[in-house]
């Protein structure tokens, strides 16, 4: 019995883990998209079509994996205006986004 | 019959009073205090009476519109707005409608209109260059290709303003230049080209008078400036010890130099990377001083009697704006506008400031003596303010 509520515990755990570092909460995920769209957009075009940074539809970001885009955002390019966004992000949002952009939804 | 008459009289004294424009009606008014707002999600904008506080149309199906601009035909009846779609748009502030749409180009970052008003300029990220239109109506009239990168690329052009003699005078993203093109012969622009000017440059402004063009630099430290009276004497590189060897902060949002705020002799400029707005002295062009400040500035202008300096700031620190006093340098004021405070616009004279907040749906109007609010207008997702006013300043 007590083993059997210790593997229960460790399952929720890892479950919970898991779908942790996969996805921000649904909450968290909004804020997100809010950020995508009018503060990533402010630079990258608020349809993402790119500005003064460049554009961040699939196409264009197929040459990247995830972790490197996640890196990029959290980093930013040094010599270039994009800024890290790690004081504002964790490494689960970053990779929820570069994700997110891979898939090019709408933001 | 006779009620029937009276009824739809009294429905049209009602419309008339409340000054709302009408399907296919248009007002019988002056447009010198009215202005558009800009609600870039929506794709659409407001016009408002900055009288009565009022909105009066809203005009609709303008496409993306984040980071939109405008600029005012010379008799201030049409509205041109240029948004990030590359979309070119001519509405008519009167009727509420739109008189013609383009999209010019594939992603666009502002414009202006030339001197005589015949002109408007659009600045192209993609392809680079500025393309020119006629304002009457929209057909294209010349193309200034900007400098090849590589082999499939233009360089961005930004910081695109209208100078006297019926020139425009714009700065190259990524291959430093500022170029003066004049529009005289408006089938063949004269260019004049000025390389090497800094890197990055990525936006400029005219100052009021309309004799100098600065480009602000974002890839290295200090400011170029160019005295279109002297061409000849080339561009010269102004508060360029400004910040040396101080670690700069990362920029979440890029400062913009338009409406430069210019009080008596000294200009006041946002630091890009610092949270602090730089004094210059213009008779010199030499940085006096520095204010420390909420964060980084974004918007640093000048109320119109040159009194009071109204900032705001980039992410994270955009629900802030900050008064100084232009004699004293003090910060006079700090108010919590609220989230997403991305534009502001002051009245002709100065007495009122319009302030856009984006996470609130709303544009507040503060007295600008008192400081307090007076009124506040439901704009959806509100960013750029812009009234009529700007038809007769240079580089607005």
């Amino acid at each position: 019995m007590r083993r059997t509520t210790g593997y229960l515990v460790a399952a929720i755990l890892l479950v919970a883990v898991t779908a942790g570092f996969a996805a921000p909460d649904a909450q968290r995920q909004q804020e997100l998209r809010y950020l995508l769209r009018h503060d990533c957009g402010a630079c990258h075009g608020m349809s993402l079509k790119g500005g003064l940074g460049p554009a961040l539809k699939p196409e264009r970001l197929r040459a990247y994996t995830v972790e490197q885009l996640a890196d990029t955002i959290l980093r930013g390019r040094p010599g270039t205006p994009m800024p890290p966004w790690q004081p504002f992000l964790s490494a689960q949002d970053a990779t929820w986004l570069a994700g997110f952009l891979k898939q090019g939804k709408a933001p | 019959m006779i009620r029937h008459s009276l009824v739809i009289l009294s429905l049209a004294l009602v419309y008339a009073a409340s000054g709302v424009a009408l399907g296919g009606e248009c007002l019988v008014r002056g447009t010198g205090d009215l202005g558009v707002i800009v609600e870039r999600a929506a794709g659409s904008v407001v016009v408002v009476d900055t009288t009565h506080h009022k909105i009066l149309s809203r005009i609709k199906g303008l496409g993306d519109l984040s980071h939109a601009s405008v600029v005012y035909s010379r008799d201030a009846r049409y509205a041109y707005l240029f948004g990030r779609d590359g979309g070119l748009s001519k509405v008519d502030l009167l009727c509420g409608t739109v008189v013609k749409r383009i999209v010019q180009g594939g992603n666009s970052i502002g414009g202006a209109i030339s001197q005589d008003g015949t002109l408007v300029a659009v600045s192209n990220y993609e392809p680079g260059g500025v393309k020119l239109f006629s304002a009457e109506s929209l057909a294209e009239v010349a193309d200034i290709p900007a400098t090849p990168i590589g082999n499939s690329r233009r360089s961005k052009t930004v910081g695109l303003v209208d100078a006297p003699d019926q020139r425009f005078v714009f700065s190259l993203f990524d291959s430093g230049e500022i170029w003066i093109a004049d529009l005289s012969n408006p089938q063949s622009p004269a260019i004049r080209k000025f390389r090497d000017v800094g890197r990055q440059p990525y936006d400029g402004l005219i100052t009021p008078d309309g004799r100098y063009y600065i480009a602000g630099l974002f890839g290295e430290d200090g400011v170029v400036l160019l005295d279109l009276w002297h061409p000849e004497h080339g561009p010269r590189r102004i508060l360029d010890h400004y910040g040396k060897g101080e670690r700069k902060l990362p920029v979440y949002k890029m400062p913009h130099l338009e409406g430069w705020a210019i009080a008596g002799e000294r200009a006041f400029l946002p630091a890009v990377g610092y949270h602090e707005v730089l004094v210059v002295d213009t008779r010199e062009w030499k940085a006096v001083g520095s204010i420390p400040v909420h964060g980084q500035p974004v918007f640093v202008m000048a109320r119109p009697d040159g009194r009071q300096i109204w900032v705001n700031f980039a992410f994270p620190d955009n629900d802030t704006i900050q008064v100084i006093d232009t004699e004293s340098l003090n910060i006079v004021k700090t108010i919590k506008t609220g989230k997403g405070t991305l534009h502001m616009e002051f009245a002709p004279r100065g007495g009122e400031i319009w302030i856009s907040v984006r996470d609130q749906d709303r544009v507040k109007v503060y007295d600008t003596r008192s400081m307090q609010q007076l009124a506040s207008l439901p704009v959806a997702k509100p960013s750029g303010i812009f009234f009529t006013v700007r038809a007769h300043k240079t580089g607005l």
